[in-house]
């Protein structure tokens, strides 16, 4: 997987747990509380959502690594590229 | 075949535990007595139409609320949406006492006026409490057991008004006598006066039928007509259920919903340690249950003079929320109107729901033909105070069936018909037997929406690691 699209895979996810926002304009480089209406449990689904479809584990130290578009795509390429 | 974990009962918790947990890929078997789903918010056939068993109206609606609010954050973990819960808000609803009326609806702001013109000179303690209540929520009730009565009183200086406040909160989800935790009234008060009340338009059968679909379509597979006999504990972990019909059926974990003492008989374990070393009281059950006849109507009880959505009422100034001495206490009630609701189309049956509080200890001990007779007597008690509270309905319905704390044990299981369960609640859904959790409502969460957050909550803490 390329980081575009692992970039994708991640809006899908987000879109499937809350279909109401608009994920349009979300700026890569800016943290996705400020952008997304997300809390903790959302979060949770998000990386439930990459064991599932991706089998890709992430560690509860590595979630600071999911603040933003970027920094999870640049976290989740040496994970996902090979697939 | 072992399963990860099998649920034990197919109703709103089971269920919704069952479609979260198979989502993410748990091998999961949820297991039903009834040959139908839905537990205590189920549904049956008669005069040709679905009739719900349980549901009158689903609380915590909040439609434009945060997206932190119950309704929302439990729909966000179910990939549900709102629209797909087709439902449509109360238009209006009551709370009427003697010499007094008070009038709610989903705009919170009602009651509130409504009290201070009822009651001059409370609006500001009203306020005082709708603070409070608020107030705790957002602590996520880390305070520990109060009495509700104690506190609301200390607010509230008129005692109507705190009848009258409690008489809604105390028909929707209190499982014990005379008072409540002020924890479980403080999330009642919210769910039914600040956040409001909605119905489905075709009753739950909808929404049952979605979390099935949606489980079976993650993999997840259910039985009904299969209750379990046994739970199998070795070593403080439970290994395997035994159903009915004597097969064993090896698990991961257990999630019963049937209730703490319900499950108690086919698991013991689940006592173990509870009662004298834990420093608590022995778990008693609970002893609330009802009787609720159904009619359907043949003009629409607006055009009879009748606009409500829910009426709640008491004949007597002083609340009385207890097992009655009688069979049925007639002196206080619920009247749903189910057309009442502010449909995109007309309901196909609009129907008057009533129930009144029952003895459960006098309706299961009749035989078989005093449960016919008494079920007459006492049918025509309860309609008579139901018809003198909606003058002008009696010539317009027709009664399709009632039913007693004996029809609710017979169908869910739940000791003494108590549709709120035991007072006291498993907030963690922890049992001795490591691996055996309790969901619903021996869990503490009540209603259409608390039974689903009940079920979501404890599959997220235990079940989903």
């Amino acid at each position: 997987m390329t980081g575009e699209g692992i970039r994708q895979a991640i809006l899908d996810i987000i879109k499937e747990i809350v279909p109401d926002e608009d994920l349009s304009s979300v700026d890569p480089e800016k943290p996705f509380r400020d952008q997304i209406d997300l809390d903790s449990m959302d979060f949770l689904d998000i990386v439930m959502e990459l064991r599932k479809r991706y089998s890709v584990e992430v560690p509860e130290q590595d979630y600071p690594h999911l603040l933003s578009m970027s920094s999870t795509v640049d976290y989740l390429l040496p994970k996902m590229e090979s697939l | 075949m072992r399963y990860d974990t099998v649920i034990i009962g197919a109703g709103l918790s089971g269920l919704a535990a069952g479609v979260r947990l198979a989502h993410y890929g748990k091998k999961i078997l949820i297991l039903e007595r009834h040959y139908r789903i839905g537990g205590l918010s189920s549904f049956y056939r008669a005069g040709g139409i679905d009739v719900d068993v349980g549901l009158h109206a689903v609380t915590n609606y909040n439609p434009s609320g945060p997206k932190s609010a119950p309704m929302a954050r439990l729909l966000r973990r179910l990939r549900i949406r709102l629209e797909d819960l087709e439902l449509f808000p109360q238009f209006e609803s009551r709370i009427t006492f003697p010499g007094a009326m008070l009038r709610f609806s989903n705009d919170p702001e009602l009651l509130s006026t409504q009290v201070e013109e009822v009651f001059p000179g409370q609006g500001e303690n009203f306020r005082k409490l709708a603070r409070l209540v608020d107030d705790l929520y957002s602590r996520d009730f880390e305070s520990g057991p109060a009495s509700a009565r104690k506190i609301v009183s200390s607010i509230i200086t008129e005692p109507l008004l705190v009848e009258m406040l409690f008489c809604p909160l105390m028909f929707y989800g209190c499982p014990q006598e005379d008072d409540m935790d002020f924890r479980q009234f403080a999330l009642i008060f919210l769910s039914v006066y600040n956040e409001g009340m909605a119905r489905p338009r075709r009753g739950i059968r909808p929404l049952l039928e979605l979390l099935e679909s949606r489980f079976e379509a993650s993999g997840g597979e259910l039985r009904t007509r299969c209750g379990v006999s046994r739970v199998e504990v070795e070593g403080g972990q439970a290994r395997a259920v035994i159903t009915d019909k004597g097969e064993r059926i090896e698990c991961g974990a257990v999630l019963s919903s049937a209730g703490l003492l319900e499950t108690a008989v086919i698991c013991p374990e689940v006592l173990a340690t509870r009662g004298s070393t834990a420093g608590g009281p022995e778990p008693e059950p609970g002893r609330m249950s009802f009787i609720e006849s159904i009619h359907a109507l043949d003009a629409p009880a607006r055009d009879c003079g009748h606009g409500f959505s829910l009426n709640f009422y008491s004949d007597d100034e002083k609340f009385i929320y207890r097992r009655p001495e009688e069979p049925v206490n007639t002196k206080s009630g619920v009247i749903c109107l189910t057309g009442n609701f502010d449909y995109d189309k007309p309901v196909d049956k609009e129907l008057l729901r009533h129930t009144q509080m029952a003895d459960p200890f006098y309706w299961e001990g009749l035989n078989k033909e005093e449960y016919a007779t008494e079920k007459k007597t006492w049918r025509k008690r309860s309609d008579h105070s139901l018809f003198t509270k909606v003058p002008g309905l009696a010539e317009h319905s027709t009664f399709l069936d009632m039913f007693t704390p004996a029809t609710i044990k017979k169908f869910t299981g739940h000791i003494n018909g108590a549709v709120y369960g035991a007072p006291v609640k498993i907030k963690d859904g922890i049992t001795p037997v490591e691996n055996l959790f309790i969901c619903g409502t021996d869990q503490g969460y009540l209603g259409i929406v608390g039974s689903m957050v009940s079920g979501v909550g404890i599959a997220n803490w235990h079940l989903l690691k």
